[in-house]
């Protein structure tokens, strides 16, 4: 049975209602500061704004806080609702979006200290290209993710599955082609080091947003899809009507 | 959900029963599997227990009771005019929600049925009666004390004592209707762990109230509303994802829409 965003209102007792609301919006208040820190590591680094990395780094805290905050309240529910079907599918797809919000949280720290370090260097803006095409693409699929879980819609969820593989292979070839800078100039070996280990936590910040999107498939189709093969989903089984 | 009928226990088929007239259970067709516990959950009047006492002719008595379709144990219709209904209950017993222990020692409770069946030696009573309350768990707490009342038991320990007087005449089937819902949180545990341990030598048969009793014990689940089957599969999948909106409404707790 497919589920809709208001399936989670619809209790004998409100308080239980109350209980489901609040944790999709404390997921969706940390999915919103998640989605600021990525960018807010981007642009310092693209800017280089060092003081706006600081604030980026210092602010993994307040992110880390409301992964507990939001386990936490997962863990109440449980223990005294013992919830069933739908609402268990909720809890446990909660818990799960947390953790990979938590560690996009701890990607886009990861990109705010290379900011930091880049911009000490002085060291120019070979790989920049690179670095803004794949973070708009990575953006997109984290606030696409949050969308789909925020209105429980499978499509939007499966573009963000598809747009990862196209990120997936962007990154490989912005590899490529920083690996022919150090080539070709040895002194450009360290930045460019650098701006790979962005790359590498923007990919990284692709795959917590594809599994986003899957606990979206989940939540409301009850399939579990991970480590499946996107182009082996049936697409039709995902995509039926309401039964 | 259908079951092969060789591994099914009990098949009932197009099952309707009426109360005077007034249809209690809707064309009911499900089999339920052997060495399994079966659950059936659904509101107040939806025909669960109904259906339970079918199982061994318990409407019988009740003149208002009609009846169409049919219910096979092991492959022999139970409404057949040669089959004896006291032999049907011996090999389908029932225990009910109040623990009804007959006003004698805990001893004697266990072997009446044993008693009934005919003769046996005292030698063979006493080993079938320290079986019986061995299984359903009680020989420990009641060894020293066999002569006591029963009226003298716990609740809890009480309901295992009718459990063990039924498993005494080694029923095929047992039938639980709410077998937990008069007992404290310890003594339904209990309860419910000898379901799970019954379950190699019978199959169960389980009503409840109680939807998380219903998840912890139960390998298959029926939901019934208004004397009808509305779902029924795997308790795994019954309450992780069920097929119908009607289910996830009743196990979640929501408005009927």
């Amino acid at each position: 049975m497919e589920i809709t965003s208001d399936t989670h209102s619809q209790h004998i007792s409100r308080q239980f209602n109350h209980e489901l609301e609040e944790l999709k919006t404390h997921l969706m208040a940390m999915g919103g500061l998640v989605e600021k820190q990525v960018q807010d590591a981007v642009s310092a680094l693209l800017d280089g704004d060092s003081e706006l990395a600081e604030r980026v780094v210092d602010n993994d805290r307040a992110v880390n806080d409301m992964q507990i905050k939001i386990d936490d309240e997962c863990t109440r529910v449980l223990a005294r609702r013992q919830p069933a079907a739908s609402d268990l599918r909720l809890v446990l797809a909660v818990i799960r979006a947390a953790s990979d919000l938590e560690r996009i949280g701890d990607e886009a720290s990861k990109i705010a200290r290379n900011a930091i370090d880049l911009v000490e260097s002085n060291s120019g803006s070979k790989g920049f290209v690179e670095v803004r095409n794949i973070s708009e693409h990575v953006r997109r699929m984290v606030r696409d993710s949050l969308t789909s879980f925020a209105r429980f819609d499978t499509e939007l969820a499966l573009e963000v599955m598809q747009e990862d593989d196209r990120v997936d292979s962007e990154y490989q070839s912005a590899m490529r082609s920083l690996m022919t800078f150090m080539m070709e100039d040895a002194r450009s070996i360290s930045p460019v080091l650098g701006i790979m280990w962005v790359l590498r936590a923007l990919e990284r910040i692709g795959d917590h947003a594809n599994n986003l999107a899957e606990y979206v498939i989940y939540l409301v189709k009850g399939l579990d899809i991970r480590h499946t093969d996107p182009d082996d989903l049936d697409q039709d089984m995902i995509n039926s009507p309401k039964t | 959900m259908e079951f092969a009928r060789e591994k099914a226990s009990l098949d009932i088929q197009g099952l309707t029963l009426s109360y005077a007239g007034k249809p209690a259970l809707k064309d009911l067709t499900l089999r339920i599997p052997r060495n399994k516990v079966t659950a059936f959950i659904g509101p107040s009047g939806c025909g669960k227990s109904t259906l339970l006492r079918s199982l061994n002719r318990l409407h019988d008595l009740n003149e208002d009771v009609t009846r169409e379709g049919s219910i096979h144990l092991e492959g022999h219709d139970i409404h057949d005019p040669r089959v004896s209904v006291a032999e049907l209950r011996r090999r389908v017993g029932m225990v009910f929600q109040a623990p009804n222990p007959f006003p004698m020692s805990i001893y004697e409770n266990v072997a009446f049925g044993l008693r009934l069946q005919g003769r046996m030696s005292k030698r063979r009573i006493d080993d079938v009666v320290e079986w019986a309350l061995k299984s359903a768990a009680l020989w420990d707490e009641v060894k020293g004390r066999l002569r006591a009342s029963a009226w003298s038991l716990s609740g809890g320990q009480q309901q295992r004592l009718v459990i063990a007087r039924t498993l005494a005449v080694e029923p095929e089937v047992l039938l639980l209707d709410e077998p937990a819902s008069a007992l404290d949180p310890i003594s339904t545990l209990k309860i419910e762990e000898l379901i799970r341990t019954l379950k190699p030598h019978l199959t169960l048969v389980l009503v409840t109230h109680n939807m998380q009793q219903a998840a912890r014990v139960s390998d298959y689940t029926a939901y019934l509303h208004n004397g009808e089957l509305v779902e029924y599969g795997p308790t795994d999948t019954l309450f992780t994802h069920p097929r119908l909106r009607r289910t996830e409404n009743y196990i979640t707790g929501r408005m009927v829409g």
